[in-house]
């Protein structure tokens, strides 16, 4: 194992970097201006925005653009934004709190329940439970997030007026009714986040607990006379756990990258909405600056997830 | 409408037998613009009138806190560097210019003293100066003083090349000079008849010379006041997160008394602008939202919660299609769209006129746009008086057909007519926008119904309103059949509109596509009559030319307006605001208050 | 038992195939025919889905748009999870360099950012498909790549994991202490076993792609804003839901209904190809 992890570790450093050039490349290719709403003030003379361009090297060949780029990351400059002059850091430190509370919290309760209810669902494959975990799963991923977003505002903000749907990052109450506040607005994009996320976990566990459930060493186990209980909890879950360590692996990243459409319908400023306004405007430092940070996340959990891979199946072995 | 009708009209504003609001919406029907209106009153001496909106509220403060919703995030907060109008409403904020538009047209002075005149001396005889008196007592948000420095250093700031100010048009052609501390003269080179230009609404907010000084020309992007804004506002600057939130508080030393109402204010942006009018009109979180560009059946409905109401202001927006008299599909010299090509169908007038006869423009203000948008056959509002004989908008597919037969475009068997085996298939483009997807659907039907097939395409915005050289879909290159946008008018002079069609400003390969003549329509007679308005120093010769000049492309139905478009906005009911469609929403923030 | 529901998934999957291919000649209603008087009403023997807010017959448009949702979500997926399961078995059965090789290259399209890719993409191919295989199609196969093209990590790394754990199990061991070579150990031993994630990433990958192709229009980059395709509509309906629920219903429910029968037939495929069938 130990010479894999140090193989593993020695290529990602020119992986992220072969990553970083794919990436700039395509940004610097890509169809877009950052100065489009100028082009349509006719205070603005055709010469300023030139000069804007060239000021910020706008024109100058893509490998010149990459090494410059290169070379500030790796003295910890990460640029300012096009369109704000805002140091580009800040602007992501500005909105990390508010991904990982919401979006965090989305993933644990997708966490919470698929895991459950997907080893429920498969023990007991085909019973109504199961129809009823499975059906209600299709519908949750089958309707977008938007359209859940839509329906839960309906009902709990206009219809009921329970919870506020903007989200505000800084609350000016203090203790308790921080903390209330806090739960009352994200309630609901936690909740349409969650249960999209936790549709398509379950129905993934139920799929993995059912291949281990049927394999021999479970009965085995079963007519050793260990109890349900243990079956499930020590050998079972164990081994249909691979999957979802994949899937989970997948998608911490992303959290990091936030969700765009929930961002948008509930205004919470988080890093999805900076990555998508970045990319609609074409401010291209802080696409860079988020997508290169989400390809070390993405690099860095596959890796530990082969790591955990060997951890939960001896088996797995890695020359 | 020749210039002696207008300055008959004048009279009758000056001699009492017509009101001076009357006038500014005939010339606003016109095509005009109400604060231009405005200046020609006031050239021939017809005084302002005073408008005195009631403001109750007889202490400062104690208000709580007004939360304004805006949909597209401020981004940045220094005016000079606004990247659109929603950084320069996060900047009107902190900072006041020296005078400000109201809806009528009129100036209204913030950090003047008065409104320059030539009965007060302010403005010279020759057109040549205007010379500002600056208000006394004013300071900026950290106590210092406002001064005649303070403005001459954004003059000097703004037209300084190296700055790359987005507003050094206005201000690289003019010489500020101060007089004493607040005293300051304004200069143009020729003498200028429309000179409320420089210092003036949004473009004219003055900055802090204290804090700006240090960072002029290369460095101004540095400048922490950037991002911390210090000015002479109603509001002082409490926090910024870009494309997210402004915060300010009341300024204890504002220099108008009584005001502001508001303890702070709350920016909030991000999101739609569906479920920014569900905030205000529906749920009441929200006190105003901006620009509410959503259908009126749905704004209706979410009114009669009762929390909160439309309010409709009049501008000079104008919802237009475009058709292409060039050949956008073959190159010609290396070229798309050329100048040098002519479109196989759209160069034929007859074809252009029948466009123009089967858009059901009612439609399109009943169905979709309701009480935001008004169906238009002029570049504005066109009320029957002045109407000429040409553009009315009629719907009238019989006419369409018969043009179409005359001209010689038989209908195939699949119903598309063509001539010469070619069909008349035409794409036409828009921004994504689901109010111009719906109104490109209605103009695809009404084609559909005398032959005309439309092949539709919607472009992002970002993508479409760009000036991107190597992008194929961008607005200006053209390279489409049709298209639709809205042209905005918030400049008040329309001298810088009307150059959209002039022969040498038409946009092709040359000038790298930033020609302002998309529509690549030109004519020798509105090149001359542009050439003379530019010289005219009497406003009514000057506008009766810029009429003249207004009606030509429509006539030839290069360009098709449809919808007139004034601004939307939502509020509760309780929020009392003073809304200008010539100026930002905020030009009057320090007169915002809530009714108990 | 469970044969007969993946029968009958089967079945009703095709009908809704032979509707939607078929549905337009019988059904004659246009679906852009714009009437105001008729909007926004609910299902009734001339519309019997309704119509949207400009009055269009929302039968007319579903089963239009079917044709291109139905093509694009089975296209998409069975992309997705061809290009995912030749990745992630070569990944999974090799060792060394071959996996690592495939996994960086995973990660890297894992990393990158759809949107701009997309942009560029559709910029720099449009005009040549079009020119090569007519505007409708040309428009197809881009949206068909680029949504599967996005969708293919994590069904290959999910194989791969798979591979991993089944490479080493007993009944594999047996095939290759016999003699099997590695081809046929991949094909009737790991693969069939190896299916359980795939068919659940198929299943999600149908909706995923059919709304993708909705916020794709959206963007101005799938197929024109005309065509009613079920994700636009599902997005044309969101802000009258409560005015007009049954606008939102019916896209909804196909898809729930597509999703719902292709996940029976995959479940009815997996046990048809396990040998070990354990009830």
């Amino acid at each position: 194992m130990g010479p894999f992890i140090l193989r593993r570790l020695l290529i990602s450093l020119p992986s992220v970097m072969g990553i970083s050039v794919v990436l700039f490349t395509v940004l610097a290719l890509a169809p877009g201006d950052p100065f489009a709403e100028m082009a349509l003030n006719p205070n603005i003379p055709a010469e300023v925005r030139e000069a804007m361009r060239v000021r910020l090297g706008l024109d100058d060949p893509i490998w010149q653009r990459y090494l410059r780029w290169l070379w500030a990351m790796v003295h910890g400059d990460w640029g300012f934004s096009f369109i704000s002059r805002v140091n580009v850091d800040l602007l992501i430190l500005q909105r990390v709190p508010v991904t990982l509370v919401v979006i965090g919290a989305s993933q644990l309760l997708a966490m919470c329940i698929a895991l459950p209810v997907g080893i429920y669902a498969a023990v007991r494959p085909y019973s109504w439970f199961d129809r009823l975990a499975s059906t209600v799963a299709f519908i949750g991923f089958s309707l977008p997030t938007f359209f859940t977003g839509m329906l839960l505002i309906l009902l709990f903000s206009i219809k009921l007026d329970w919870l506020p749907f903007v989200y505000k990052a800084d609350i000016s109450e203090t203790g308790w009714a921080w903390w209330r506040e806090h739960l009352r607005q994200s309630i609901m994009p936690v909740a349409v986040l969650g249960l999209f996320q936790g549709a398509s976990w379950m129905r993934y566990v139920r799929s993995a607990v059912l291949d281990v459930i049927r394999l021999d060493y479970v009965t085995t186990a079963r007519s050793k006379g260990l109890a349900e209980r243990m079956v499930i909890t020590k050998h079972v879950v164990r081994n249909a756990l691979i999957p979802v360590v994949t899937l989970v692996a997948l998608q911490v990243p992303a959290i990091f990258g936030g969700a765009i459409v929930t961002e948008q319908i509930f205004r919470i400023p988080g890093i999805g909405s900076l990555l998508i306004d970045a990319i609609l405007r074409n401010d291209t430092p802080v696409i860079m600056a988020v997508t290169f940070v989400f390809s070390c996340l993405v690099i860095a959990f596959n890796l530990i997830a082969d790591l955990v891979y060997g951890w939960l199946d001896p088996r797995i072995s890695y020359q | 409408m020749n210039e002696h009708k207008l300055r008959g009209l004048i009279d009758q504003v000056k001699t009492g037998r017509s009101t001076r609001r009357s006038f500014i919406d005939k010339m606003v029907s016109l095509g005009l613009t109400a604060p231009m209106a405005s200046m020609m009153l006031m050239h021939y001496g017809v005084a302002q009138a005073q408008p005195a909106p009631v403001y109750k509220p007889t202490k400062r403060g104690g208000g709580g806190v007004l939360k304004v919703l805006w949909w597209q995030g401020a981004t940045l907060l220094q005016p000079h560097f606004a990247a659109g109008t929603k950084d320069q409403e996060g900047s009107r904020i902190f900072y006041e210019p020296l005078a400000i538009w109201d809806s009528e047209g009129n100036l209204i002075p913030i950090l003047a003293a008065e409104i320059p005149s030539r009965a007060n001396g302010g403005l010279s005889a020759d057109g040549k100066t205007v010379t500002w008196k600056l208000k006394r007592g004013v300071t900026w948000h950290d106590g210092q003083p406002f001064t005649a420095d303070d403005c001459v250093f954004t003059w000097e700031f703004a037209r300084d090349p190296a700055t790359a100010a987005v507003t050094m048009g206005i201000y690289k052609d003019v010489t500020v000079t101060k007089v004493d501390s607040h005293t300051i003269r304004v200069a143009f080179a020729k003498p200028t008849p429309f000179w409320a230009t420089a210092f003036v609404a949004a473009e004219g907010m003055v900055i802090p010379k204290h804090a700006f000084a240090a960072y002029t020309g290369e460095k101004s992007r540095e400048a922490p006041a950037n991002l911390k804004p210090v000015g002479t506002g109603p509001y002082k600057f409490v926090d910024f997160k870009p494309g997210d939130m402004v915060r300010g508080e009341m300024y204890p030393n504002y220099h108008m008394p009584n005001r502001p109402y508001f303890d702070a204010i709350e920016m909030k942006g991000g999101g739609d602008a569906v479920s920014a009018a569900r905030a205000v009109l529906q749920t009441g979180e929200f006190d105003y939202a901006w620009n509410l560009q959503v259908e009126d059946d749905v704004l209706k409905r979410l009114e009669e919660g009762g929390k909160g109401r439309v309010y409709i202001v009049p501008s000079g927006d104008i919802e237009f299609i475009q058709l292409n008299p060039t050949d956008p599909w073959n190159e010609v010299e290396g070229e798309r769209a050329s100048i040098k090509s002519k479109h196989f169908a759209l160069s034929d007038p007859a074809v252009r006129e029948a466009m123009s006869l089967v858009i059901d423009r009612k439609s399109i203000q009943d169905n979709i746009y309701g009480r935001t948008g008004i169906a238009t056959s002029n570049f504005l509002n066109n009320p029957p008086k002045y109407r000429s004989s040409n553009t009315k908008f009629e719907v009238n597919l019989d006419k369409a057909n018969q043009l179409l037969e005359g001209a010689g475009w038989k209908k195939g068997s699949d119903g598309v007519r063509e001539k010469g085996g070619r069909k008349l298939k035409f794409v036409f483009q828009t921004s994504v926008n689901s109010l111009r997807q719906k109104e490109q659907a209605v103009v695809k039907q009404g084609c559909q119904r005398v032959g005309i097939d439309l092949e539709l395409k919607s472009v992002v915005a970002s993508v479409f309103f760009s000036t991107d050289v190597a992008n194929p879909d961008t607005y200006p290159k053209f390279w489409c059949d049709m298209q639709m946008y809205t042209t905005t008018m918030t400049q008040p002079d329309p001298e810088r509109f009307m150059d959209q069609y002039l022969g040498k400003e038409i946009s092709s390969k040359a000038n790298k596509w930033q020609g302002r003549n998309i529509s690549r329509w030109s004519s020798k007679e509105y090149d001359e009559l542009f050439a003379s308005a530019e010289g005219e120093l009497d406003p009514a010769k000057r506008a009766a030319l810029f009429i003249r000049m207004n009606d030509m492309p429509i006539k030839d139905n290069a360009i098709i307006p449809l919808i007139s478009r004034p601004r939307v906005r939502g509020a509760s009911v309780k929020l009392v605001t003073q809304l200008s469609g010539w100026d930002l929403d905020f030009a009057f923030l320090q007169n915002w208050y809530r009714e108990a | 038992m469970r044969h007969r529901l993946a029968f009958a998934s089967l079945f009703v999957l095709l009908a809704i195939v032979v509707l939607v291919l078929f549905g337009p000649l019988v059904w004659k209603l246009a679906i852009n025919d714009i009437d105001f008087s008729t909007k926004l009403q609910g299902p009734s023997l001339a519309h019997p889905m309704g119509t949207d807010d400009l009055g269009q017959d929302l039968f007319a448009r579903m089963l239009y748009g079917g044709r291109i949702s139905l093509a694009v979500g089975l296209m998409a997926m069975l992309m997705a999870i061809t290009v995912g399961i030749l990745i992630g078995s070569l990944a999974g059965i090799s060792r060394g360099w071959v996996d690592t090789a495939l996994m960086w290259l995973t990660d890297l399209f894992l990393s990158l950012p759809q949107l701009p890719l997309l942009l560029l993409l559709i910029y720099l191919f449009r005009d040549s498909l079009k020119a090569v295989f007519g505007p409708e199609i040309g428009v197809f196969f881009l949206i068909v790549l680029v949504i599967g093209g996005f969708r293919w990590m994590p069904v290959a790394r999910l194989v791969r994991a798979q591979f991993f754990s089944l490479r080493e199990k007993e009944f594999v061991e047996a095939a290759r202490a016999l003699g099997a070579s590695v081809p046929r150990q991949i094909a009737r031993h790991i693969l069939p076993n190896a299916l359980g994630p795939v068919i659940v990433a198929g299943t999600i990958d149908v909706a995923a792609a059919i709304i993708a192709e909705s916020t794709l229009s959206f963007l101005g980059l799938g197929f024109p804003p005309d065509i009613p395709t079920w994700g636009r509509i599902l997005f044309d309906s969101k802000d009258y839901l409560d005015i007009a629920a049954h606008w939102a219903l019916f896209p909804g429910g196909a898809i729930f209904l597509t999703v719902l029968t292709i996940n029976f037939i995959g479940d009815g495929l997996r046990d048809a190809l396990d040998p070990r069938k354990v009830l």
